[in-house]
């Protein structure tokens, strides 16, 4: 038990405490940023550089800015062309999953009927069922429908495993909704579409982007089954471009660097813009489920 | 959509199960469920069940399907050294990120979870190399790790501390150095699940207990991780799984090597099924690491999830 006269000095105390303690805090704090910025901003000040500089001083500014190495890939047309593919993907992907998803979501959302646990369930049993497990026989799947060297071939499969995490958490979003919504809805002649398209689907806003941005970056970053399904140099993801371009390279490590940098800006703009939303997809997936 | 009251023969207050006549309620139910049933079964649920019927034949994934041969290629994978060592490197990696990722995760949500100015500013930067590619974080890490002046053997040389390793190139060490990386990567996931976790902790309950005396380390011990327990086990989940099916960073640092040092059981299916044509025993090997996911996951959630989600539902 506190005696109150000792309460306040406590509490001064306490505040003193308070203030001292933040400098541990930030200095830990600070080195594992270092460790993390270091290798980002070393890789793209590489791109700036020569071979020999960065042979000799990698850790050094560069001594003049060299754009040599970044001009080079922005002219070239294989840069531009890996971003098109994966934009073109990444897009189609989203926008497939959020339809379907929101769709099957709804179902399990808001209409009973016998069986739709059951059915719910079937479809959150994908959640165990990672990529890599299936990707041989994937690959024999797509090969017989002739969506071998086709982004068809990787934007259906990437619909396909994401939809369970997809479904659980719109699901659960879509419960929130008042059922009185939706009696308006219908006594005022909505059908069932009409209300998932013009009320459910504008409300639900929130659960869509975070459900939207997980899967952005989960397909602008794939990686197994690109590699496996696009052996066209023209249909290959960024993922894919940047692989390739370290085995043509070698040794070349400033062009390298340079390649490396630019492939990493789209991520880190789309991060900084969402990173809101990305957090409260993690979460959603993980802390809730 | 918006016809006018006036045309609805059904009367405005109805019994709720009736709001919808039953033969659109069936209609409705199939045809919204149809394009996510369709993708589902066809991309996810097929190929796992053709993975285990495939897994049963010595087959190279052209000609047809003849040569079956029962159970042999679950014995041969299991009785073969390489991927026994790489189910092994698979272990060591989950175990070494519960012992060493988590909590440094953990400690460090700990710091810029609350009253740190500038926190969000650290949340940022740790949370970072989450969202790039592990293409990208493997080719940056390939020049940390490069033998002849890489960042890190540049920095121990400055430091005078030797004249460093040639880190991916050595068997001993190619496996802890990926596994470094894997760190780097996705500590910040962790970190963002305990920040989560920890904001829906009531700062009452921490500041009642120092008022009535405890420690700060006290606060932590039985307040705090307590507090964070599913969150925690939620984390450990996620880490052992990803543990068990990681392939990409390896694929892009090293390939499984030097001589199969950091081998993972999907790079050895990748190798076995796509490089040397035997799709039959790369489908056994696939369907060996979904057994050995899927008792895990079922086991996990039977013994140590399961008063999280009771009552929840999900992943039954």
């Amino acid at each position: 038990m506190l005696k109150t006269d000792s309460f306040s000095s406590r509490a001064r105390s306490l505040e003193g405490q308070k203030i001292l303690g933040y400098i541990p805090r930030y200095v830990i704090s600070i080195v594992v940023s270092l460790l993390v910025l270091i290798p980002l901003v070393t890789t793209a000040l590489g791109g700036f550089k020569t071979n020999g500089e960065l042979q000799s001083a990698p850790f050094d500014l560069p001594r003049a800015f060299l754009w040599d190495n970044y001009s080079k890939i922005l002219t070239a047309s294989n840069f531009w062309r890996q971003i098109l593919n994966s934009s073109i993907v990444m897009v189609a992907t989203v926008a497939l999953i959020l339809f379907i998803a929101s769709l099957a979501a709804y179902i399990f959302a808001r209409l009973n009927f016998p069986g739709r646990e059951l059915i719910f369930n079937f479809f959150t049993l994908g959640m165990l069922f990672p990529l890599t497990v299936a990707v041989l026989p994937l690959y024999i799947t797509l090969r017989q429908a002739n969506l071998l060297d086709n982004l068809l071939g990787i934007i259906l499969p990437q619909v396909a495993f994401s939809l369970p995490v997809a479904i659980f958490i719109l699901r659960g979003f879509f419960r929130g909704i008042p059922m009185e919504l939706e009696d308006a809805a219908y006594i005022d002649g909505c059908g069932s579409f009409g209300f998932f398209w013009r009320i459910l689907l504008p409300l639900s806003r929130p659960a869509l982007a975070t459900v939207g941005v997980l899967n952005l970056v989960g397909s602008w970053n794939n990686f197994l089954l690109p590699l496996l399904v696009l052996n066209k140099e023209d249909l290959w993801t960024l993922p894919l471009g940047v692989m390739q371009y370290q085995g043509q390279y070698g040794s070349d490590w400033a062009s390298i660097m340079a390649f490396v940098t630019l492939s990493m800006i789209p991520a880190v703009i789309f991060y900084f813009l969402a990173e809101r939303q990305l957090v409260a997809g993690l979460t959603a997936g993980a802390v809730k489920g | 959509m918006q016809s006018s009251l006036g045309t609805k023969s059904t009367p405005i207050i109805q019994p709720v199960q009736r709001r919808r006549p039953r033969y659109g309620r069936i209609f409705t139910i199939v045809l919204f469920l149809l394009p996510a049933a369709a993708v589902y079964i066809y991309f996810v649920i097929l190929p796992i069940g053709q993975s285990v019927f495939y897994s049963l034949f010595r087959w190279n994934g052209l000609g047809p399907l003849e040569n079956f041969i029962g159970l042999d290629n679950y014995t041969k994978a299991l009785g073969d050294k390489v991927f026994v060592g790489a189910l092994s490197h698979n272990l060591l990696i989950a175990v070494l990120s519960i012992v060493i990722q988590l909590p440094l995760s953990l400690v460090l949500a700990l710091l810029v979870a609350r009253h740190l100015p500038g926190r969000s500013v650290f949340r940022m930067i740790f949370f970072l190399p989450y969202v790039l590619s592990d293409v990208t974080t493997g080719v940056i890490w390939s020049f940390v790790y490069k033998p002849d002046n890489g960042l890190l053997n540049t920095a121990l040389r400055n430091l005078n501390l030797g004249d460093g390793q040639a880190w991916l190139g050595t068997p001993n060490l190619a496996l802890y150095a990926v596994f470094v990386v894997m760190c780097w990567k996705y500590f910040g996931f962790h970190l963002i699940l305990y920040v989560a976790g920890l904001q829906q902790i009531p700062a009452d309950l921490e500041e009642a207990a120092k008022m009535d005396g405890a420690s700060n380390f006290q606060v932590l011990r039985h307040i705090t991780v307590p507090l964070l327990g599913g969150t925690i086990r939620i984390s450990v989940f996620l880490s052992i799984l990803g543990a068990l099916q990681y392939f990409d960073l390896i694929w892009v640092m090293t390939l499984g090597g030097p001589v199969n040092a950091s081998e993972t059981m999907a790079t050895y299916m990748i190798k076995n099924g796509f490089q040397r044509f035997q799709l039959g025993y790369g489908s056994a090997v696939g369907v060996i690491l979904f057994l050995v996911c899927f008792v895990f996951s079922l086991a996990y959630q039977r013994m140590v999830l399961h008063r999280d989600l009771a009552g929840s539902g999900a992943l039954t």
